[in-house]
């Protein structure tokens, strides 16, 4: 544990829809319910790392926190944002920077899809003006095009949404807490075929913080330390299939999520076969099922499979998002990468109640994706 | 007999040829020869800088495809009022080159589209507003 970095302290606003409250406002209590649960005050944090997509800057927290100088770092890297800035403070420490650091993420988007401008993005106006330009659209052309490749039916999409609706009925802080039926989402409108209504999640609210220091003083505050073994971020190579793609090359190349995967793995020197508790980023069905397979926890096409016979429930090999992810908490796109670390926090150390995986795990998995060809992965380990 | 001329496009950089005759202009490297659709200022495989005009054609496969099933939010202009929206197709084209180009489809019948089926470039109106002439894009209906 020479250098390695702890997670000593987890705080969350619970995401869906907060009438009343600010982005910030949500992210301020997020942090203040990680110093909490550290032990900590706020004065003592020695660096932090946020950042919201719609909610403005993650320093402006220092109003609401307090002002104590301390060096604080916007960070702006859509769904990553929140991976980013862990693996930010994570460095910090090693480098010895700071003994604490706090990483925060937190968003506050209007209803409805996104509706991002070409130009931030380095693409041309016409590409939004003719109806092109939609993360949803995306989901949609490379699910499609995955299952023809892979042989996988409807039926795989249709699984995915149940599951997550379902554990998220488990949990206490999820938006949407009702189970849906094989119907009721094989059924709903559909938005961009082949996916549907309740295969995607929504934009949201909300905001999750974690406290973090060196390992060797994890003790110190908590007698339930998580190991970060493993945070790792990658951008999109040449040829990989990314969001916001008006055109794609002739030769493929693998996704961020692979390469992030692969490093993540051998820094925290396991592999797929040791994790115990899963997190994978499904802003819709079609993205889960090919995170199961680019994040290395199958083959492609295995999916199917998998998901009909249970392996991926709470209760079977591969327990994947275990709160019901992101279709059953909304993507407050700032803090949806740390919520799935602070789910993976939530069952290592035994406290997720009746979504609780049996038998203890020792290792857990948190993989987020977003544009324009970002993923972010983190292994963590009870310490 | 003259061509007919291009009509007012949304995107006029990226289609040369007539209003009956349209190809898709991209963008080759000419460093490595990778090329890329719309022309690319710079080579992401090579990073080399210097890039020529590249005509991709007009005909290819359909490489995958959706409907947007829902009006999307601004930029999008096609200015129809929330009632009078109607789904329309999209999908990847696979060029003769190998590159696969997003595209409106000209179809939005989930049983008229199918991964492989030949398709062929024409323009479409995208935006048609009383007062106004009408928005083109480029767009892809089935060949056959």
């Amino acid at each position: 544990m020479n250098n390695d970095v702890a997670i000593i302290g987890i705080g969350l606003h619970p995401f869906g829809r907060t009438d009343g409250l600010s982005g910030q406002q949500q992210g301020a209590h997020a942090v203040r319910e990680a110093l909490k649960d550290a032990g900590v005050a706020w004065s003592q944090v020695g660096v932090a790392y946020g950042g919201s997509q719609d909610a403005g800057n993650a320093d402006a927290l220092g109003n609401l926190l307090g002002l104590t100088g301390v060096p604080f770092v916007n960070v702006a890297n859509g769904c990553a944002t929140g991976g980013s800035a862990l693996a930010s403070v994570i460095a910090a420490i090693q480098s010895g920077m700071a003994e604490i650091g706090v990483a925060v993420g937190f968003d506050k988007h209007p209803r409805g899809a996104f509706n991002p401008r070409p130009r931030d993005w380095g693409l041309e106006d016409w590409y939004g003006e003719t109806g092109m330009m939609l993360t949803t659209q995306f989901f949609a052309l490379k699910t499609r095009r995955y299952m023809f490749e892979h042989g996988i039916t409807d039926d795989a999409l249709v699984r995915v949404a149940q599951r997550a609706f379902r554990n998220g009925a488990l949990t206490p802080h999820a938006w949407r807490r009702r189970e849906l039926g094989y119907a009721e989402i094989a059924e709903s409108m559909p938005v961009n075929l082949p996916l549907r209504k309740y295969m995607f999640c929504n934009p949201a609210e909300g905001g999750a913080a974690l406290v973090l220091c060196s390992a060797r003083h994890a003790r110190k505050y908590t007698d339930r330390p998580i190991i970060v073994k493993a945070a790792v971020m990658r951008t999109r190579h040449h040829g990989s299939f990314e969001v916001f793609s008006p055109g794609l090359a002739a030769e493929q190349a693998p996704a961020p999520t692979v390469t992030a995967s692969r490093a993540a793995f051998e820094l925290a020197g396991v592999g797929p076969r040791d994790i115990g508790v899963i997190q994978l980023q499904d802003t819709d069905s079609g993205s889960e099922l090919i995170h199961i397979a680019e994040n290395g926890f199958c083959e492609h096409g295995e999916q199917a499979h998998l998901l009909r016979s249970g392996a991926t429930e709470i209760g079977g090999r591969l327990p994947i998002n275990t709160d019901g992810g992101c279709l059953a908490n909304g993507e407050p796109v700032g803090a949806s990468g740390l919520r799935q670390v602070i789910e993976v926090c939530a069952q290592l150390r035994g406290q997720a109640g009746q979504r609780q995986v049996p038998g203890r795990p020792r290792l857990g998995y948190t993989h987020v994706y977003g544009a324009p060809g970002v993923s972010a992965v983190c292994i963590l380990q009870a310490g | 007999m003259e061509p007919n001329p291009l009509p007012r496009l949304a995107c006029p950089g990226v289609v040369a040829g007539s209003a009956d005759r349209p190809v898709l202009v991209g963008s080759r490297c000419t460093c490595c020869g990778e090329i890329y659709f719309p022309a690319a200022q710079g080579c992401t495989r090579c990073c080399a800088s210097e890039m020529t005009a590249h005509e991709l054609g007009a005909e290819g496969r359909l490489w995958s495809w959706t409907i947007q099933g829902f009006q999307p939010k601004a930029p999008y202009a096609g200015g129809e009022a929330e009632h009078a929206f109607q789904p329309y197709g999209v999908g990847y084209v696979e060029m003769p080159s190998g590159v696969k180009v997003e595209s409106r489809l000209t179809v939005a019948d989930p049983e008229r589209l199918e991964i492989g089926m030949p398709m062929r470039l024409t323009l479409i109106a995208y935006r048609q507003v009383a007062g106004e002439a009408p928005v083109h894009t480029y767009a892809f209906a089935p060949a056959a």
